[in-house]
């Protein structure tokens, strides 16, 4: 069954108001695959079903339900691989450093989907930066918009699936317990880490300030006026002197003057600097 | 680059060898279990890199891992097990014997791309260095 015309335009306007994605003309067929599942799960025909169901009922829940249908949530560990090289060799050295006295160190993803990204980083840091677990306040914060994803990541539960996607071996046993058909992220990769919603074009709970920000893969569906809202929105809850991260074809060029972009071995990591 | 496929099942052995092929392999031996690979490389065969299955008649995927580190000259072969086996146990077993990554099947084409990436082999266009990734397990 494909989305009736006039359905569309609903999803597409709901879907834009609420989270700022773009669903151009030609994506009624993601419409027809994300909603078809939620209309078994509601007990309706087909896809314009959800939509009669939501628009007639005006019915919140629906409508929440609707939007996360149409976020794309498609992650994996380390992902890109050079981004993490670059944290483990730039981004976090030059933080510990500066940080020496405060002994403060904050991240957030700010787009976490399932959490790999964040949890990522908390293998990194367990790794190779063993001396952040002695005096020194860690915090990893993961946020995203879809609620399942927010409490998908804060189980830490993942499939062979998932795990393969990007996830060394070695890593995988050592910071994994097999637990059925799945993986279970072990308390020292989840004990500085929690997952709150937040949507990046809503309003925001209170937050402190991040030394390092990874707001990867997700500007991409947003037009270039909210691109550039939200990254200059992110960037004033970065502390000065912290680092931001984008998806590998991303660039803040132009969109925030703030940012100094600073090439590194592949990729590219963006300062705020201090002054 | 060349590699070595071994695995029983021959669709698996292709599905195997045209991921390969894509990501630049420019020679790919198939050997249907472990003693195969063993003739095959005896042969003179010499990969960079290896995909072993485990469960495989005569000589099974653990052993033929724990042969290819008995002789010096195989040691270079970076060793990938794509297996059907995901019991952690297991995996610690393989990466014990000295395999340098783990793919449970099933498994999508770009999650092996990803591995292979994670040990050096990849196509090259798409060239990125391993960061915390592959770290062997052969020490
Ligand atoms: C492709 S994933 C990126 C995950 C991870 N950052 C990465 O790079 O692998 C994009 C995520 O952005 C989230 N998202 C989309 N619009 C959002 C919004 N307005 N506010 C917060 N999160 C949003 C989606 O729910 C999805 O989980
Ligand atoms: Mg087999």
């Amino acid at each position: 069954m494909t989305v009736a015309a006039e359905h569309f335009r609903y999803v597409q306007q709901l879907v834009m108001e609420r989270s700022a994605i773009v669903l151009t003309e030609d994506k009624s067929y993601l419409v027809d695959a994300r909603l078809a599942p939620l209309a078994r799960a509601i007990g309706v025909a087909d896809v314009n079903g959800v939509v009669d169901h939501a628009r007639s009922r005006r019915d919140p829940a629906l409508e929440q339900r609707i939007v996360e249908a149409l976020t794309t949530n498609e992650t994996s560990w380390f992902r890109d691989t050079r981004p993490f090289h670059a944290l483990e060799h730039l981004v976090l050295p030059a933080l510990i450093e500066r940080k020496r006295a405060s002994r403060v160190l904050r991240v957030w993803s700010a787009a976490c989907s399932t959490g790999q990204e964040l949890y990522s980083l908390a293998i990194l840091l367990e790794e190779k930066f063993p001396q952040l677990r002695r005096g020194w306040q860690v915090e990893l914060v993961g946020t995203d918009l879809n609620t399942e994803m927010v409490r998908r990541a804060t189980e830490g539960l993942y499939s062979n699936l998932e795990v393969n996607r990007g996830m060394p071996a070695n890593l995988l046993v050592r910071y994994f317990e097999k637990e059925g058909a799945h993986w279970r992220a072990r308390e020292t990769v989840r004990d500085r880490s929690r997952f709150v919603k937040l949507n990046l074009v809503g309003k925001w709970p209170p937050m402190p300030t991040f030394d390092v920000v990874l707001l990867r893969n997700v500007l991409i569906y947003f037009d270039t006026k909210v691109k550039t809202e939200v990254l200059c929105r992110v960037v004033k809850q970065m502390a000065r002197g912290g680092y931001m991260l984008l998806g590998t074809a991303e660039t803040p060029s132009g969109l925030c003057p703030d940012l100094v972009p600073m090439p590194t071995d592949g990729t590219v990591v963006y300062h705020l600097p201090v002054g | 680059m060349k590699a070595l496929v071994v695995d029983d099942s021959r669709a698996m052995r292709s599905i195997l060898s045209r991921i390969l092929r894509k990501v630049g392999v420019e020679e790919i031996n198939e050997a249907a279990d472990g003693s195969q690979a063993v003739a095959c490389l005896e042969a003179g065969a010499s990969p960079d890199v290896a995909l072993v299955d485990w469960n495989m008649p005569v000589m099974n995927g653990l052993e033929l891992v724990n042969a290819l580190r008995s002789r010096k000259e195989w040691r270079r072969i970076a060793i990938v097990m794509v297996t059907t086996e995901s019991d952690q146990s297991q995996m610690v077993r393989a990466l014990a014997a000295g395999a340098h990554e783990y793919l449970i099947k099933p498994f999508d084409e770009g999650s092996l791309i990803q591995k292979l990436a994670m040990l050096g082999f990849q196509a090259p266009s798409a060239a990125t260095g391993p960061a915390l990734a592959a770290q062997g397990g052969s020490h």
